[in-house]
C-alpha cells in the first residue's frame, strides 16, 4: 500500500536538481509531491524521521544478472530484488543471457512482470542484439523496444564479424536504441581467467590481456562514429580503455561507460593465493588500472559505478580456480563500496550519488534518478556513518560469493522506498 | 579464505607441499639433506624404512603419468606406507563427480596423505584449502602452475654434482609458459640462490612479463643465452604448440632452440644438460646431447623416489603430531 509519507530531517541530495541540503520530502499515492514544505492539506500516514541521514533518489544498477527464467538455482528475481532493495537500489537493468535469451517480447514482459509481482524494484531487461545471442542474426528489436527493453546487447557473446555488428548498430540506431557492448576481443581473451599479467604469470593462469578490451574499445569506437548509434560500455576495466571512451566523448561521439565498483577498489594481486572469490570477467587488472579507473571516474571518462551482480550457488565456486564461475554477488555492497570512494577523495558525495541515480537513468532512458514533484518515489535513506560487516548470514542474494566478505562497510541503508512504498527497512 | 601460507602449520611446519614459492632457503636445504639419506636407502639391499608403515597414501592423478606416479609410489612404499593409485580421467570424473566429491569420498576411507596431479592450476591449493585437518596435500603438478616435487628432484641433481647453489648460471630452453616444471625451479633456484636464472625461448612461449613476475633474465637467441651457462634446463615441447600457432614448425624450434652439440658448446666446459622428461628426441634435444656424457635425465629420475621420500616424510612427520580427530 502506497500511503502518504513524510521523510523529514534528512540531508537531500538529488544531483539531477542540484540539491544538498536539508529538506524534506512528501510522497503522496506513489510519487513525490513536494520537496520542501508540506502541501497545503497534506498529513502524512506515515513520517520517517531522517536526521544524521542522506536522503537520495533510490539507486539505478546498470548490470545485475537476475538468474531468472533459466538459472533459478542461483537466484531469482524475488530474490535478487529483495537483496536490490537492501543495498538501496530500486531500478535494475539486467543483461539480455538468461535461458531462454531476452531476444523476445514474450521473455522480455515476463522479467518485468515477475519483477512488478515481487514488488521489490523496477526490472528493466536488455533485449538480444542477436537471436539467440548468435551473434548473426539480427534480433526483432523495435519489437523488444516496444516491450519494454531499455537497450540491445549481445552480452558477453562475440559477434560473427564487424560486419554484423555494424548492421546491427545501424538497425538499433534506427529505432534510437542503445547499444550495450561488452568491448572484448573473444579470440584474445581467449579462453582466460585472470588479468594478463604478473601474477597471472606466477600462478600459471590462463591471461586475458589489456588489449582484449582496448582493441574492442578502439575498434567499435570507429563503428560507432560511422553508424552514429548511441552506445554504452559496460564493465570498463582497464584504464587505456577508459581513455580512449574519453578522448571519443571529447571529441564529440555520443557514448557513456559504466565500472563495476570492485574493479575500483580490487586488482590483480588479491587472485593470489587462488582466491576464486575474486574469479571475475573482466579480470581485476593491475594496480594502476585501478587507479586510472578511479581517476576517469572522478574526470567523466566513466558515467556510471554499477555492481555487476553475478549471483552462484555455492558448488559454482567449489573447484580449482580455472575451473569456478566468474561473478560475485555485488547488490548489496554497491553503495558502501561506492562511499569508499567519497572517503578517499575520488569523488564528492554528491557526485557519487549521481554515479548511481540520475547518471544512469538516463542512459536507460527511464523515469528514474530524480526526486522531484511527479516523478515515482523511488528513494534511497541510507546512514552514512553506520558501519557494517559483509557476512553470508545477513546476505539477501542468493549468492554468497563476494571478496568483499568480512570487510567492515561504512554506510548502510535504512530505508529504501519504491514508488511510495517502504521495500526495505533496516533490522527487519 | 587466509592468505597466510597453506602449507604450513602453526609452528611453520611442511603441512602440505604445494609450490615453492613461499618456502625458506633452509626449509628447501633440510629437504635436500634428507632426500640424501633416502638416496642412500634407495641402494641398499632392502629399501624400506618404517616412518610411514600404518599410513595410506593415495596418488590421485587426473592427468596421465608414467614417472611422476610410479616414483611417487616407489617412494611411499619404501617409507612403508600403503599406497592406492586413482587414475580419475578414467573414473569419476567422466561420470560427473566434481573433484571435491572424490575428495570426500577417499577421506572417507581414511586416507592420510594425497598426491594429486590436475590439468587447472590452482587445483592443489583448493584441495588443500578443502581437506580434512589430518590431511596432507602434495602437489605432482598443477596445470600451468607448479610440480614442487620434480623442481626438487632437479635442485637435489644439481646439488649432488655442482655442490652448490651459489655462483651457479641456469638456463631453462623452451615452453615456459605451459610449464609449471619451470615454474617451481625458478622459485627453487631462486630461494636457493644461484646467481642468475635465464629463460631461452621466443616471446610465444614466455609468460608475459616473465622478467620481472618471476626474476629471470629473458633471452631469445640460444648461443646468447648458453653462454657461460653451468646448467640447461630443456623443457618438453608439446605438439599442441604448432596448431595454437605459437610456433610455425618443429623445425624451426629445433633449429633455434633444439639443443644439439653445437649450441653446448657456448656453456661452460662442465655444464649439466637437464630435462625433467619425457624428451622428444629431435625436437628439443638432440640424442647425441641426452645421451652424452654432460647429460643428467636418467639420474633425476632416479633422484625422484629419494626426494618424494622426503618431502613425504617432513609432511607426515608434521601430520602425525596432530591430534587426529575422531571421525
Amino acid at each position: 500500500m502506497s500511503g502518504r509519507i513524510s521523510i523529514v530531517g534528512g540531508r537531500l541530495i538529488d544531483p539531477a536538481n542540484g540539491i544538498d541540503g536539508l529538506s524534506d520530502i512528501h510522497i503522496a499515492e506513489g510519487q513525490v509531491v513536494s520537496v520542501g514544505p508540506v502541501p497545503d492539506g497534506f498529513t502524512p500516514d506515515r513520517t520517517i524521521a531522517a536526521d544524521g541521514m542522506i536522503v537520495c533518489p533510490g539507486l539505478v544498477d546498470l548490470r545485475a544478472k537476475l538468474r531468472e527464467p533459466g538459472q533459478e538455482h542461483k537466484g531469482t528475481i524475488a530474490s535478487e530484488t529483495r537483496a536490490a532493495a537492501a543495498g538501496g537500489i530500486t531500478t535494475l537493468c539486467c543483461p539480455p543471457d538468461t535461458s531462454p535469451v531476452v531476444d523476445t517480447p514474450a521473455v522480455a514482459r515476463m522479467i518485468q512482470d515477475r519483477a512488478s509481482s515481487a514488488g521489490y524494484a523496477r526490472v528493466v531487461p536488455l533485449g538480444a542484439l542477436t537471436q539467440g545471442l548468435d551473434g548473426q542474426r539480427l534480433s526483432e528489436m523495435a519489437a523488444l523496444l516496444e516491450a519494454g527493453c531499455c537497450g540491445v546487447s549481445n552480452g558477453r557473446r562475440p559477434m560473427a564479424s564487424l560486419q554484423v555488428m555494424r548492421r546491427a548498430l545501424e538497425y538499433a540506431a534506427s529505432f534510437d536504441m542503445t547499444v550495450f557492448i561488452h568491448p572484448e576481443v573473444y579470440e584474445l581473451a581467449n579462453g582466460g581467467c585472470a588479468h594478463e599479467g604478473a601474477v597471472a604469470s606466477r600462478l600459471g593462469l590462463p591471461g586475458i590481456p589489456t588489449a582484449a578490451e582496448t582493441v574492442a574499445v578502439a575498434g567499435l569506437l570507429e563503428l560507432i562514429a560511422l553508424v552514429g548509434v548511441r552506445a554504452h560500455f559496460c564493465l570498463i576495466s582497464t584504464a587505456r580503455g577508459a581513455q580512449l571512451i574519453a578522448r571519443a566523448r571529447h571529441d564529440g561521439l555520443q557514448v557513456t561507460a559504466d565500472v563495476s565498483a570492485h574493479h575500483l577498489h580490487l586488482s590483480e594481486l588479491d587472485v593470489l593465493d587462488f582466491d576464486d572469490r575474486c574469479h571475475l570477467h573482466p579480470p581485476l587488472r593491475t594496480l594502476r588500472d585501478r587507479d586510472g579507473l578511479r581517476q576517469w571516474l572522478a574526470q567523466d571518462g566513466i558515467d556510471v559505478i554499477c555492481s555487476d551482480h553475478q549471483p552462484h550457488e555455492g558448488d559454482a565456486k567449489l573447484a580449482p580456480f580455472p575451473s569456478t564461475a566468474a561473478g560475485l554477488s555485488g547488490l548489496e555492497t554497491l553503495l558502501p563500496l561506492s562511499l569508499r570512494l567519497v572517503d578517499a577523495g575520488v569523488l564528492s558525495l554528491s557526485g557519487m550519488i549521481s554515479r548511481l541515480t540520475d547518471r544512469p537513468a538516463r542512459i536507460l532512458g527511464v523515469e528514474a534518478g530524480r526526486l522531484e514533484p511527479g516523478m515515482p518515489a523511488d528513494v534511497c535513506i541510507f546512514d552514512p556513518e553506520a558501519t557494517w560487516t559483509v557476512d553470508a548470514r545477513s546476505m539477501l542474494s542468493k549468492g554468497h560469493y563476494t571478496p568483499f566478505m568480512g570487510w567492515e562497510m561504512k554506510g548502510q541503508v535504512a530505508y529504501t522506498l519504491l514508488s511510495g512504498r517502504v521495500v526495505h527497512e533496516r533490522g527487519s | 579464505m587466509d592468505k597466510q601460507n597453506l602449507q604450513l602449520d602453526a609452528e611453520g611446519n611442511l603441512r602440505h607441499f604445494l609450490t615453492i614459492e613461499g618456502l625458506k632457503r633452509a626449509m628447501l636445504v633440510d629437504l635436500l639433506d634428507t632426500a640424501e639419506s633416502f638416496a642412500e636407502v634407495t641402494e641398499r639391499e632392502v629399501k624400506k624404512v618404517p616412518l610411514l608403515r600404518g599410513k595410506t597414501i593415495v596418488n590421485l592423478f587426473f592427468e596421465s603419468s608414467t614417472r611422476t606416479r610410479t616414483t611417487f609410489e616407489l617412494a611411499a612404499k619404501r617409507l612403508s606406507a600403503d599406497v592406492v593409485n586413482i587414475n580419475v580421467p578414467a573414473s569419476a570424473a567422466s561420470k560427473g563427480e566434481t573433484l571435491l566429491d572424490t575428495l570426500r569420498n577417499l577421506e572417507a576411507m581414511h586416507c592420510d596423505m594425497f598426491v594429486i596431479r590436475h590439468p587447472d592450476s590452482g587445483a592443489a591449493h583448493f584441495i588443500a584449502r578443502h581437506a580434512a585437518p589430518h590431511v596432507s596435500i602434495i602437489n605432482a603438478g598443477d596445470g600451468r602452475h607448479a610440480h614442487p616435487t620434480q623442481a626438487m628432484l632437479d635442485m637435489f641433481t644439481i646439488r649432488r654434482h655442482k655442490k652448490t647453489f651459489q655462483q651457479l648460471i641456469v638456463a631453462i630452453v623452451g615452453d615456459v609458459l605451459h610449464s609449471r616444471v619451470a615454474r617451481s625451479q625458478i622459485h627453487a633456484l631462486s630461494t636457493l640462490g644461484v646467481q642468475e636464472i635465464r629463460a631461452i625461448a621466443p616471446r610465444t612461449l614466455l609468460p608475459v612479463e616473465a622478467a620481472s613476475a618471476l626474476g629471470v633474465h629473458v633471452y631469445h637467441d640460444m648461443r646468447e643465452g648458453l653462454r657461460d651457462v653451468d646448467v640447461v634446463i630443456m623443457l618438453r615441447l608439446q605438439y599442441e604448440r604448432m596448431q595454437g600457432g605459437m610456433l610455425p614448425s618443429e623445425h624451426e624450434y629445433y633449429r633455434l632452440y633444439g639443443l644439439t652439440e653445437d649450441k653446448l658448446r657456448y656453456a661452460r666446459d662442465d655444464v649439466m644438460v637437464m630435462h625433467p622428461g619425457p624428451i622428444n628426441r629431435g625436437v628439443e634435444i638432440d640424442s647425441a646431447v641426452a645421451d652424452g656424457p654432460r647429460s643428467v635425465i636418467l639420474q633425476q629420475v632416479s633422484h625422484g623416489t629419494a626426494v618424494r621420500m622426503a618431502v613425504m616424510s617432513r609432511a607426515m612427520q608434521r601430520s602425525q603430531a596432530v591430534v587426529r580427530e575422531p571421525s
